[in-house]
């Protein structure tokens, strides 16, 4: 399997070994071995210690397209976006101290939602070390409990086993970033390149675990005497490309199934059998229901607190399945019934073969059912608002209109991420490019731009609330250089609006610092040489959105929303998943 | 009583290990970054050149001792990891004691009381005397009790290193490892797993 994947990824740059013996930097082997690796881009920002690599790739620059970021998180956003889409490894360059310190919340984030990402820093020359030196930080135990993998090189001949494993690491099993920190001396060090060989084994890393039928045997037996069977996925089925699996998964077992956010689009939003987001604050009927359901199947997903509510109240009645690839995964929140190590590329159809089919359409009602109710009390008037102000669910709605569910929806955090994950229509898997473990504001903006390099035949929508905009801006300059399309979305409401809820909601309306100022965002992108415009009228909504969607380039559309609405339905913290609030 | 999966008790974890700069940190940040204490921590070369063996003893229950060791085993460079109980190893802390000669050779009681408690000479000087003991935590800690109205001038104590009971099998499986590198496919090194009572995934 891996070899299969690899040998894909490499494509058409030919034989995986060049047989090859040339004298190269350490920089230029560097390159060498991306380009066997099948890099197309890279995001970075060059400084003093990754000059020799950014020398180099002066002479590559036909072969790897570098983008200049404005600033290093920017750069490591934009490689998670590009990972998210594209499903290949995002690559990053930062030079060292300062510029490898700002990947650190990218690192976070990408190690918490698995995104596969292969970062190079700068370090000072090797005998440097230790002493204090100019622009010198102790990268590899600061980024040691946030990347998958680490690891200094000092010596040029190292490059290409490191990189080769670099790479492996980061794709493989269950992905996460991979640094690679490396010294001045090392990159400019010239050394016989014998050729790059990708990796496909290191005798102490077990990507995989062993698949064990009798464990996919007592899964499906639960599954066949179950009653009221119920299927929650994650990000697992995107990242093991088993869409298609779960699907014929989903569709023979005639199960209801519902989604964590990054599992969002893995079956499109419209599928029958969808009935929802699961979660804080995910769709009525999938949160009640948890707790009523006798089997329940977790397919790649992790079982965060924000999916759980209050743990020791989530699903006691249910036996439990858990499929997953990251055996620390199992009973880590959740004690599972029958475990199911493995790829959920190879266990899902295993699965399916076992099960019998069924159709479940009292169980099925009883999701409509909620979902009936949750039209009524929530999503009516959230799309169709009967207020003067425009809110955040009636321009998803129109987008979801105008675009028909094909593009790239990327979201930062809060408010505005909940309603676009609610209420965004997707059809097709990597659609959703959001921070979902982190909740990392400012991802959006450079996240976007990553995503539209990863899938440049698609639409990528950024929907970003005010707060987080102003969190990485500066990457309109990213955009201004490259001429990336990217349509922008600022859900404007003046307001931290997501803390603002909570406050109004638990701390008696003490709205502690969460009026926020923005400038003239419009201006701000004129400024940059993005086209924009700002409304805050009805009448003007769908004509913005659809002069944004047509505009040869990027655009800045700023939707002025309601200050002071709130996302429902809501499972207070500490409040168990029954107990979820509509108002 | 029987011992609850959450009551408290201590573990020994055994981490088989490839020798990389920066492991021990990666290892030691999954207990602190959960607020848990290290009892002890050896680490030292096994019988095969490259692969190291950790020793680490923390106080927890079955069921957080189970967590982390996964933790522990998902990280690249760690070949495997075992926990057991007390019961379920035979351990030993080794203990250097330095006392004056002069005491040594005025009291003979003194030497019996080192002979009773195992004890042996290490070095022999002039002016000071090294003994060890190996034993279990309480039987080094009685030593310096004893020793201690003689004038203990120095006192060491090194972490644990346990022997698992169960173990059949590990030595070949190591060298097996050896072989495999670098190599195809690791078919997996479950067959470690057989014991009921080694941690199984």
């Amino acid at each position: 399997m891996e070899t299969q994947t690899i040998t894909q990824e490499i494509g058409e740059t030919a034989a995986a070994t060049q047989p090859v013996s040339k004298e190269l930097s350490g920089s230029e082997a560097l390159l060498e071995a991306l380009i066997v690796e099948g890099v197309d881009t890279i995001f970075g920002y060059p400084g003093g210690a990754i000059m020799p690599i950014y020398d180099a790739l002066y002479d590559y620059s036909e072969k790897l397209n570098h983008i200049l970021v404005r600033h290093e998180q920017g750069g490591i956003h934009a490689g998670q976006g590009y990972a998210r889409t594209s499903g290949k490894v995002g690559v990053v360059f930062a030079t060292s101290g300062p510029g490898a310190t700002n990947l650190v919340t990218g690192l976070a984030d990408a190690q918490i939602d698995s995104t596969p990402l292969v970062c190079i820093t700068g370090q000072v020359f090797a005998h440097l070390l230790g002493t204090d030196a100019f622009q010198e930080t102790d990268v590899i135990n600061i980024t040691t409990p946030i990347t998958k993998w680490n690891y200094q090189v000092t010596d040029a001949t190292e490059i290409p086993e490191v990189i080769a494993k670099a790479f492996y690491i980061a794709r493989s099993g269950r992905p996460g970033p991979v640094l690679i920190d490396i010294t001045k001396n090392a990159q400019i060090q010239k050394f016989q390149f014998e050729g790059y060989t990708p990796c496909n084994h290191i005798r102490s890393y077990r990507p995989k675990p062993i698949v064990r039928p009798q464990y996919i045997q007592q899964a499906a037996e639960l599954i066949n005497n179950a009653k009221k069977p119920f299927i929650i996925w994650g990000q697992g089925v995107i990242l093991g490309s088993a869409e298609k699996e779960f699907k014929a998964f989903v569709e023979k077992s005639g199960i209801p199934a519902a989604w964590t956010i990054l599992g969002a689009g893995a079956i499109p939003t419209d599928h029958p059998q969808n009935v929802g987001m699961l979660g804080m604050h995910g769709n009525y009927g999938p949160n009640v229901l948890t707790n009523e359901c006798d089997v329940l199947i977790a397919i790649g997903m992790r079982f965060d607190d924000r999916v759980t509510g209050r743990l020791d109240k989530y699903a006691k009645q249910a036996k439990v399945i858990h499929l997953d690839i990251d055996p620390a995964e199992i009973d880590k929140n959740v004690k599972s019934t029958v475990p199911v190590w493995g790829d959920c590329k190879e266990t899902i159809p295993m699965l399916t073969q076992l099960v019998e089919q069924r159709q479940y359409t009292e169980w099925l009602n009883t999701f409509n059912e909620y979902t009936r109710k949750e039209v009524e009390q929530v999503i009516h008037e959230e799309l169709n608002p009967s207020t003067e102000e425009m809110t955040m669910g009636e321009v998803i709605k129109h987008l979801n209109e105008l675009t028909n569910g094909d593009a790239v929806i990327v979201t930062d955090v809060g408010q505005h991420q909940m309603v676009a994950c609610r209420y965004a229509k997707f059809n097709k898997t990597r659609s959703n490019v959001t921070s979902g473990g982190l909740g990392t504001m400012g991802f959006a903006l450079p996240a976007a731009i990553g995503a539209k390099f990863g899938a440049q035949q698609r639409d990528v929508i950024a929907i970003i609330g005010d707060g987080g905009f102003q969190m990485t801006l500066q990457e309109l300059g990213t955009i201004m250089q490259t001429g990336v399309n990217v349509k922008i979305v600022i859900l404007n409401n003046r307001f931290l609006g997501m803390v603002r809820q909570w406050q109004e909601l638990f701390n008696q309306r003490r709205y502690s610092f969460v009026d926020i100022q923005s400038p003239d965002f419009v201006t701000v992108a004129k400024g940059y040489g993005i086209a924009g415009k700002s409304i805050s009228d009805r009448s003007e909504l769908e004509g913005s959105l659809k002069e944004m969607l047509a505009h040869d380039g990027s655009f800045l559309l700023e939707v002025f929303v309601t200050k002071e609405n709130n996302v429902f339905p809501m499972v207070p913290q500490g409040c168990s998943v029954a107990e979820i609030r509509l108002k | 009583m029987e011992i609850q999966e959450t009551d408290k008790q201590e573990f020994n974890i055994t981490v088989y290990t490839e020798n990389q700069i920066g492991l021990l940190n990666r290892i030691a940040i999954i207990f602190t970054r959960r607020k848990i204490n290290i009892d002890s921590l050896n680490t030292s070369p096994s019988e095969i050149d490259s692969i190291h063996r950790f020793n680490i003893v923390i106080t927890e229950s079955e069921e957080v001792v189970r967590k982390l060791t996964r933790q522990i085993e998902k990280q690249v460079e760690v070949l495997k990891v075992y926990y057991h109980t007390n019961a379920d190893v035979v351990w030993q802390e080794l203990a250097l004691y330095k006392v004056s000669t002069d005491v040594i050779a005025e009291k003979v009681s003194v030497e019996r009381l080192l002979r009773e408690n195992g004890a042996r000479a290490v070095t022999i000087r002039k002016d000071y005397t090294v003994f060890e003991a190996t034993g279990h935590r309480e039987e080094t800690d009685n030593l310096i009790k004893i020793l201690q109205p003689y004038g203990l001038i120095e006192f060491v104590r090194s972490a644990r290193v346990a022997i698992i009971k169960d173990s059949e099998g590990f030595n070949s499986k190591l060298r097996e490892f050896e072989r495999l590198e670098p190599g195809e496919e690791v078919i997996e090194n479950e067959y470690l797993n057989q014991g009921q009572k080694v941690f199984t995934m």
